[in-house]
């Protein structure tokens, strides 16, 4: 298959000795990028709790990254409630219904961001930093 | 003795260069920060690759260190189709880790603790994953906020939580840039207080003034640290972010 490729490559477009070595280096571009980001998926779920670990500063710089995380749920939420409070003039429900839902916000995003539980492997894959499930 | 430690991070306008309505827009220091900033990167970077050696020479193999190490946190956060969105990112990691660097400099500006400049960037990202998924993806791209496993009954809950949630976003981004160059940047202002405040009590107070210095010092040290973490850690929220209008649905 990459002989092939290869042949294909190299017939197509060895009209000079430039086009053959940058097709080639193209193909290898693909090749690394393909195994790289393999790779890179395999141990996403680690990398993205290592770098706060990896400082000296860790336990502050975490503390304040879950603190910012979950004054940003409530605070956004409340925002939200006033804004369709203001527009739509249901005076106290908005605020209430949205604080309570910025709220849960709040705890799911701090969730996220502590996402690597003691026993990383799996659930480090599954709940990862900033907010996204991986099914892999 | 009197000394205001906010004092540092205000905006003094140059030259007043037009009013739009009866907003006046002048040149002030953090634009001309940004610019120094801007200058510095391009400079350094333009500069030195130029050469284009086989063999890198110290500030080139910088360069590359500085590419490799963005792009390598790029590809690994979304994969190989993510490289399209590398100038974004390595300009907004270069950006904020020049301004943080240059802003310790003594008697320079820090303009990342300003939150109007750290939540424009932050509001950047937010618009680019929300259009370019919008414009990749079509309505599909709205499954980012439809996890999957979910039972249908709690699902519109669970759809609401998410979307907020995702609002939430660029508040968290920019707040956290800001907040600590903002915490930093006082706290060197505060122990450079207290040295000036007990080193006026004389001989005796020349003595104890050494432990807020010495303080000066190790905090210092510590803001080099986050300085460039925090460089890091904006841009590699932004390719988590950036991953969302790539792959919606995971």
């Amino acid at each position: 298959m990459s002989d092939d490729k290869r042949e294909h490559g190299e017939r197509g477009k060895a009209h000079t000795d430039e086009a053959a070595l940058s097709a080639r280096l193209q193909r290898l571009d693909e090749e690394l990028g393909a195994a790289r980001s393999d790779e890179a998926r395999g141990r996403a779920g680690r990398a993205s709790g290592a770098w706060d670990q990896a400082t000296p500063a860790s336990g502050y710089a975490r503390g304040t990254r879950l603190a910012s995380e979950f004054v940003a749920g409530v605070v956004v939420g409340a925002g939200l409630g006033l804004l369709i409070d203001r527009a739509l003039g249901s005076s106290p429900w908005g605020l209430i219904v949205f604080l309570l839902l910025g709220f849960a916000a709040g705890v799911l995003n701090v969730i996220r961001s502590a996402g690597d539980t003691p026993n990383g492997e799996d659930a480090g894959g599954e709940l990862r930093d900033g907010g996204e499930r991986r099914d892999e | 003795m009197h000394i205001d430690p906010i004092e540092q991070f205000q905006i003094k306008n140059f030259l007043p260069m037009m009013s739009v309505g009866s907003h006046q827009i002048a040149f002030n220091n953090a634009a001309l920060y940004m610019l120094i900033i801007v200058a510095a990167v391009s400079v350094l970077f333009i500069g030195v690759t130029t050469s284009r050696a086989l063999v890198p020479g110290r500030m080139q193999s910088l360069a590359e260190m500085t590419y490799e190490f963005v792009a390598h946190t790029l590809r690994s956060q979304t994969g190989a189709e993510g490289m399209k969105f590398f100038p974004f990112v390595f300009t907004l990691f270069m950006f904020i880790l020049f301004a943080n660097l240059i802003g310790l400099i003594p008697y320079s500006f820090e303009v990342m603790a300003q939150l109007v400049v750290t939540a424009s960037l932050a509001l950047l990202v937010f618009f680019i994953v929300v259009g370019y998924g919008l414009w990749k993806h079509g309505l599909r791209w709205f499954k980012v906020f439809v996890p999957k496993g979910v039972p249908i009954f709690v699902l519109p809950m669970i759809v609401l939580i998410e979307v907020v949630s995702f609002l939430t976003r660029p508040v968290s981004h920019s707040v956290r840039l800001f907040g600590n160059m903002l915490a930093g940047h006082i706290a060197l202002q505060v122990f450079a207080a207290f040295v000036l405040m007990i080193g006026g009590y004389g001989i005796l107070g020349w003595f104890g003034a050494v432990m807020p210095f010495i303080m000066i010092i190790l905090t210092y040290a510590l803001e080099l640290l986050v300085a460039a973490v925090q460089a890091y850690v904006f841009a590699i929220l932004t390719c988590i972010y950036l991953n969302d209008a790539i792959h919606p649905g995971h």
